[in-house]
Parts: C-alpha cells; structure tokens; sequence
C-alpha cells in the first residue's frame, strides 16, 4: 500500500477544489485528489452565471446582494456569512478575470453581465443585471480557467483516485484512503488539514440535471465518521429541466427574456410573483409549474410547460413590462442575440429532444438540481460539529458538499458558482494557516481497515439484487415524495423504503470482481453513499413541520419562524438518524413575508 | 426497438483476447448511446467498463469511436445513428486500459506542453482588464474544448505518430494566442512550429467532424499557422 504526505489534501477538483489547491498550494505542500480528471467536474456544466455587483451597466450594490439572498434564503441563511460573500463576490469575479476567464463583455470592454431570478434592484424591486457571463457556459470557463491555473501553479494532481474514508485520530482529521481507480490499490494519505470539495448528491432523485458523479460521497464519508449534516431536507428543484431527462435550461434564458407559459397559453408567473414575474426564486417558480400542472394546465395535460424564448414572444412580453437596455431604449431581441448568448441550450434542444429554440418553446419540468444542505462549516471552510459551532481540528468542506449556511432554505441562480470561488478561496487559505502552525497528527494503524470491510462486502459472489433496480427505487420514491411538494405520509412512506432498500443493499451482485477499473464496485459504493443521503434527507424533511424556501409541505404550509427559524443538523447513528438543531445567524435583517 | 450493441472488450486481468460482445438491447430511439451501454452494464453484463460523468456534452468523460466515427457517447442518439447494429470502440491512437477506457494520460501531457493558461506578468488593474466584444469574439470558438480528445483521436497523422501534439492542443494553444489580453503567444507560437506542431498536420479535417462542440479546428489551427508564418496575430 502506498503512503503520501501533503500538508493539506483537497478532495474533489471542481470550482470549490480547485481554487482551495490554487490557494493552499502558495503557502503550503497541496494536492488535489479526484474521482474524476479534474475539467470532467460538474462545475463545468453550470451555465448562467456567477453573482457580483459590480454595476457595470446599472447601479447595484453587494448589500442589495446580501439582501436578496437572504430574502431568496427564505431567511434561514447565516447573515454574517452571506454579508462576506457579497462584499467577497466582486473581488472573487476580478480575479477570476485576472487568472483569464473570458466573460463576455459590455461595448465598454467591461464585464457583461444580465439578470437572473431573485436578485433585485432593491429600491425599484425590478431585477437587476447582476449575474457575470460567458455565453451559457460560465462553469465550463471557471472551471477550464482554474484548472489551467492549477497547472501552471504545478499543483499536484491524482486524478481517477476515489477517496473512501476520512482518517480521523482523536477528533482530528489527519487524512485520507483512497483508491485508485486504474489499479483498484488502496491509499494513504496522510495530511494535516483535508477540505471536502466534493460536490452535490443529485441522483438521490429520478428526474436531476446532475452528473452521474453527484453522488454526495463527502458527506456519506463524514456522516459515517460522525460528523453531522446541515439542512438536508433544502434540496432546490430548478423550474426548467429538459421535460424527463431532467438537462438543465439555464435560467439565463429567463434572463434574456424568455417565459414560462402553460397550456391554455398564458404566462402564469404573472399570478404568482406580480413584480418579477418569471424571475422570482427557483421555489417560487417550480412550486408555481407543479400547482399549474396540478390544475391540468401541464401542456397537453402533461406533466410539462413551455419555457419560450423565441424572438416575438420575448419582445411581446419584453415591451408589456417595459422592459429597457442600460441606455433606456426599448429591450429587443433578435435570434442572432438569442443564438450567441444561448448556443448550448440550443444545441442540447436540437440533439436531445429535435426542438429549435429560436422556433420553438422546450418541454420543460423541475429537476433536482442543488443541495443548500451539507457539511457544516463556518465562514472559513472549518467544519462544525454540533450546536456549539465546535470545530473539528483540520477537516474543512467548500461548494456544494458544504452548508455554510449562505442559501438557507432556498439558493438564488448564480449564487452556487460564487459561493464555489469565495469559500473554495478561503477554506483553501485556513487549511493553509492551519497546517503551517500545527504537525502532522500521527496515523492510526488501522488507517484502511473501515474503508477496506466496506469494500470487502462487495466481493460477495451470490449477491441477489441488481445495483440498478434498488436506486431506481429510491430515486422514483424520493422524488415522488420528497420532492418540490411535500405531506407527512409520503415523506415517511419515502423512509421506510428508503431503510428497506439499505436492507437489501446487504445483498446487492457485483460482476466484476477484478482490481483494475473496476466501475461496478463504486457505481454500488456510491449508491450505498445515496442511500444514507436519502435516508438522511426524508428524515430531515419529515421532522420539520413548516414550509420555507425548498421545503414546502402540503400539510404545514406555512414558514413557522417561532418553531422552526433555525438549522437541522442530522446525524447518521448505527440504529438510524438522530436530529439536533441550531440557530440561524440573524445580523441586520429580520424575518419578514417573502414576495416576488 | 431492438438494437444490437456491439462493444469492443478487452481485461487486462483475463486471458481473452482482445474481441467484440454483442448485447441485444430494447431501447427508445431517443435513448443516448450512453444509455445503451448503462442498460448493458447494469442487466446484462458488470464487468462491461466505460468512463462517463455529465451525460449531456458537457464534462468529455465517454468520447469513443461509434459506428466508426469519434462521437460522445451521450451525445450521439439512436435513431441519428439509422442502424440496427451499434458498433463501439475505444478512441484510436491512445492504450486501451480495459473496454471503452484508454490511457489519457498522453492526451493530457501534449495539452500542458502548450502553455494552456492566461499569462499577463503586468500588475493587474483594481478592477477587470477590458476587452472589446471583438476581441473576445476573436477566440470564442476555442474556448469550447472540454477536452474529450476525440479530434486527436481522429487524426491520422497522431495515429502515424503520436509526439504529435494533435489538433486539441492547439485548439487550446489558439485560446490564448489571440486573446487580446495575454503575453505568452510568442512563446507559443515558437513550440507549436518546432518537429512536433502545426508541420504535422495536413488538413484532413476529421477533427472538425469529430469536435462534439462544433468548432472550427481545422480553422483554428490554420490560424496559427498562418500568425507562425507571419508573426502576426489578425
């Protein structure tokens, strides 16, 4: 078995991984491990945007930003840290610039920048061009900018390495096993600060726009370490998938001026969020699609609607809200604007589903799509481990695999990017700091051994349930049930299959039984991380008996800030799920009713 | 309807030689080939190995040869393919490790010997350094590449010698080289005309066939051919 020593370790090579290795990596000895090569990260599928107020075309302010992502938090986000991403977020975009990162521009050569759901002027209540972006790309180019800036940094890479475990000595985190996909061999690495950057567990559900990646291993390897999980019932159901595939439609497309429209052919965000209509939150607007649908006005009856962003319907609704350019004149588009700020999502209209976008609406429906939950951290990446904000001595977590708190109970479009780049910065430099001043912890002798007994299960021979039948379950029941609209039944129903298919779990079949790249056996690993997930989530969900931002019951339908303004940790005990809570971080805005 | 999938095999850990499965699938003819193979692995055979993570174009996990063309195995949908029997095999020109899985370790060395990064020593300014629309415009296109290694991979002057750098490369070369805002293309420019550039490439274009992001290869490296020709970059 093979040793390593770097001071600090960065688990996962998306936005968040990539820039704590860019950070850590001037300070101290720094490497990176992923499952993936670091540019296959999901972060490369992220389309719309990053937040900044920069103002580079009307005014706007980091406080209006602070504020429209606490109102979009449904106020359950940690105030100071969501304060410190605001003010972060215009210096994280320049840097981004400096580091290369081609944004698209204004004809003034400044960063462009357009409008996206929640984020307001917050005199007028109009919404305001905050979101920075390169065409629908901007994940792909923040994540091809960083990694190319991890290269010529020389940051250390090991790449189709799955990190399995967490070595932990006495409360410390000292580092960690993983496994090298090419050869299936065990390693040690041994650090003196570990950041989680993981990333998101979407293929809990059966409708997601997530890659087949997002599989929450962080957070099921710190909850089997003890670690608690923070709001995991706030899962962000993105209005517009491509309808069944589940293929992410940038709200961008919203932002240029596209609409949402149902079968009866009218614009119904117009009911539900009067001023900003169909840039209201992402809650706001999937739970508007389901109760439209609900009502039969699914198109055809489907469970679908139209998203338009064809040139005569955007200047149609563009010109009824009088909707202006930075110079005052009159919004219009025509299909060359359309074409060069949205290629991709025509192009995946065209391959996937034979829709042009420019002629046509899309098909679309929620799809699961973000984690506002995670692994408690504060401000500075460091994990917290209870009510007490107690830190765990080197284990920090950024980006998605994080719960900071900066989303609450409902993440604003354009906030997961920067959030990526502000806390994947700063926990970056604490675990450098940290590692500076402390020595390396020693390793228990048994470093491998919990890794290794999970892995020996899956060398059984007479397994008798398939992989794949026991995650479509669980995937159709927790989106069924624990999904845009919630009831105590389902919920519970959601649990107790949820528990049932961990049962059967115990005898899952494994083919291939070889060493080198041995996909079958992490494709079961990864569903047993799935399944504490989801276990985690339904319990989470069932206990808190309210409705706020991505949690909305039909049975408690309204936010109970006397019960229930604070955050749910969750811990994942041998005989199930033990809850905790803690308060909510409140510095200058008090709770109030939350309208769009 | 029934599709035959027919997938190039070959385990470093048994002592089969290298052949083909044929798998009999029911699928949609809107299923991804990417699907088909995930039916066969989880139904019909484990052990059956691939890479794959997005699965709609985006990340560059499952670039292979289809029906013998390079194509993203998410990308390419049954009923565009119009054929009963599907053929799949690992992209030529790099080792296969196991299946569908090749050493991209190569691919990725040629990639940083370019000088793949923004380099511009001058203290940045408080705010971002401008760009005109039209200069951004300039090297739009190559920044596309997700690096899936399927314009390489088709190119038969890497097949004939693989110090080539390929055509990805220099894609990813032609990025910074014409943006307005960098300083290395000098440098660049320089290694890209040594033995192992741009001398090799003569214009086949199964690149620009092969990019599953639509860009312009042949273009792009005719681009810089020409700034080596004539150190200019317009």
């Amino acid at each position: 078995m093979q040793k390593h020593q770097f001071e600090v370790i960065v688990v996962g090579a998306g936005g968040a991984g990539l820039m704590a290795a860019l950070y850590a990596s001037r300070h101290v000895s720094t490497a990176v491990i992923s499952k993936l090569y670091p540019t296959r990260s999901h972060t490369g599928t992220a389309q719309g945007g990053v937040a900044a107020a920069l103002g580079n075309t009307e005014e706007d302010r980091p406080e209006w930003h602070a504020f429209d992502t606490v109102k979009g938090s449904d106020y359950l986000g940690d105030q100071t840290a969501i304060e410190f991403m605001a003010q972060e977020a215009v210096k994280a975009v320049y840097e981004l610039e400096h580091l290369g990162l081609p944004f698209d521009r204004n004809l003034d050569g400044t960063i462009a920048q357009r409008p996206f759901g929640g984020h307001t002027n917050n005199i007028t209540g109009k919404p305001v061009r905050r979101a920075c972006y390169a065409a629908d790309r901007t994940g792909h180019m923040i994540l091809q900018t960083l990694y190319q800036q991890s290269i010529k940094n020389k940051v250390n890479f090991f790449d189709e390495f799955h990190v399995v475990d967490l070595i932990v000595n006495d409360g410390r985190a000292v580092g960690v096993v993983a496994i090298e996909l090419a050869t299936g061999e065990f390693h040690i690495f041994h650090a003196k600060a570990v950041i989680f950057a993981t990333g998101g567990h979407g293929r809990v559900w059966e409708v997601t726009s997530n890659a087949y990646a997002y599989t929450g291993d962080g957070i099921a390897i710190a909850l089997r370490r003890g670690v608690p999980a923070e709001d995991m019932e706030f899962y962000q159901f993105h209005p517009t998938g491509i309808y069944k595939m589940g293929i992410l439609i940038t709200e961008g497309v919203r932002g240029e001026g596209g609409v949402l429209i149902n079968d009866k052919g009218e614009r119904f965000m117009e009911k539900y969020a009067p001023s900003v209509k169909d840039l209201a939150s992402r809650d706001v607007v999937s739970r508007a699609m389901y109760l439209e649908m609900q009502a039969g006005r699914g198109i055809n009856g489907k469970r679908y609607l139209n998203l338009d962003v064809t040139a005569d319907v955007v200047n149609k609704y563009a010109a009824e809200d009088g909707r202006t350019n930075p110079d005052g004149s009159p919004y219009r588009m025509t299909n060359e604007d359309i074409f060069a700020k949205l290629p991709d999502i025509i192009d995946f209209c065209e391959t996937y589903i034979g829709v042009n976008p420019l002629t046509q609406p899309m098909p679309v429906q929620p799809t699961a799509h973000y984690a506002m939950g995670g692994i408690p951290t504060d401000i500075y990446g460091r994990v917290v481990i209870d009510d007490k904000n107690t830190v765990m001595p080197g284990f920090y977590a950024a980006g998605e695999v994080a719960c900071v708190s900066v989303h609450g109970a409902n993440r604003l479009g354009t906030n997961a990017l920067l959030d990526l780049i502000v806390f994947g910065k700063h926990s970056g430099l604490k675990a450098a700091e940290y590692a500076k001043g402390s020595s390396f912890g020693s390793l228990p002798a048994d470093a491998t051994d919990f890794a290794r007994e999970q892995f020996a299960e899956f060398n059984r021979e007479n397994g008798t349930e398939k992989v794949v039948d026991i995650a479509r379950e669980m995937k159709e029941v927790m989106f069924e049930h624990v999904g845009v609209f919630r009831v105590e039944d389902g919920m519970q129903q959601a649990l107790d299959k949820v528990r049932e298919l961990k049962e059967r779990f115990k005898h899952i079949s494994i083919d291939d039984h070889g060493k080198k790249f041995n996909t079958d056996v992490f494709n079961a690993w990864e569903l047993a991380n799935l399944l504490d997930i989801a276990e985690i989530t339904a319990a989470s969900a069932l206990a808190r008996k309210e409705s706020r931002g991505g949690h909305s019951r039909d049975d408690y339908t309204e936010r109970d800030d006397k019960n229930w303004l604070k955050h749910t940790l969750a811990w994942l005990d041998k005989d199930g799920v033990r809850l905790g809570y803690k308060p909510v971080d409140i510095t200058k805005y008090e709770p109030k009713v939350r309208s769009y | 309807m029934e599709v035959k999938l027919k997938v190039f095999r070959y385990n470093p850990e048994d002592d089969k030689k290298k052949h083909f499965d044929t798998f009999t699938l029911e699928v949609e003819p809107t299923d991804r080939v990417l699907d088909l193979l995930e039916q066969a692995k989880a139904y019909q055979d484990g052990t059956l190995t691939f890479r794959r993570s997005c699965a709609h174009g985006i990340c560059g996990s499952d670039a292979m040869r289809i029906n013998g063309v390079n194509r993203l195995a998410c990308k390419v949908l049954v009923k565009d393919l119009k054929s009963k029997t599907i053929t799949v095999e690992p992209l030529l020109g790099l080792a296969v490790e196991k299946d569908l899985v090749v050493d991209m370790e190569p691919f990725f060395d040629h990639y940083k010997s370019v000088m793949p990064y923004f380099v511009n020593n001058d203290p940045p300014p408080s705010k971002e350094r401008l760009q005109s629309p039209e200069e951004r415009a300039r090297f739009d296109d190559t920044t596309k590449c997700i690096l899936c290694a399927s314009c390489t991979t088709s190119c038969p002057s890497f097949w004939a010698n693989d110090k080539y750098i390929g055509p990805s490369a220099i894609v990813n070369a032609h990025r910074f080289i014409f943006d307005s805002r960098d300083q290395a293309a000098k440098e660049r420019l320089e290694f890209i005309n040594e033995q192992f550039g741009t001398h090799r490439c003569h214009t086949i274009f199964n690149c620009t066939d092969a990019c599953p992001r639509e860009i312009q290869v042949t273009k792009a490296l005719n681009e810089v051919k020409k700034a080596i020709a004539t150190g200019r970059l317009d």
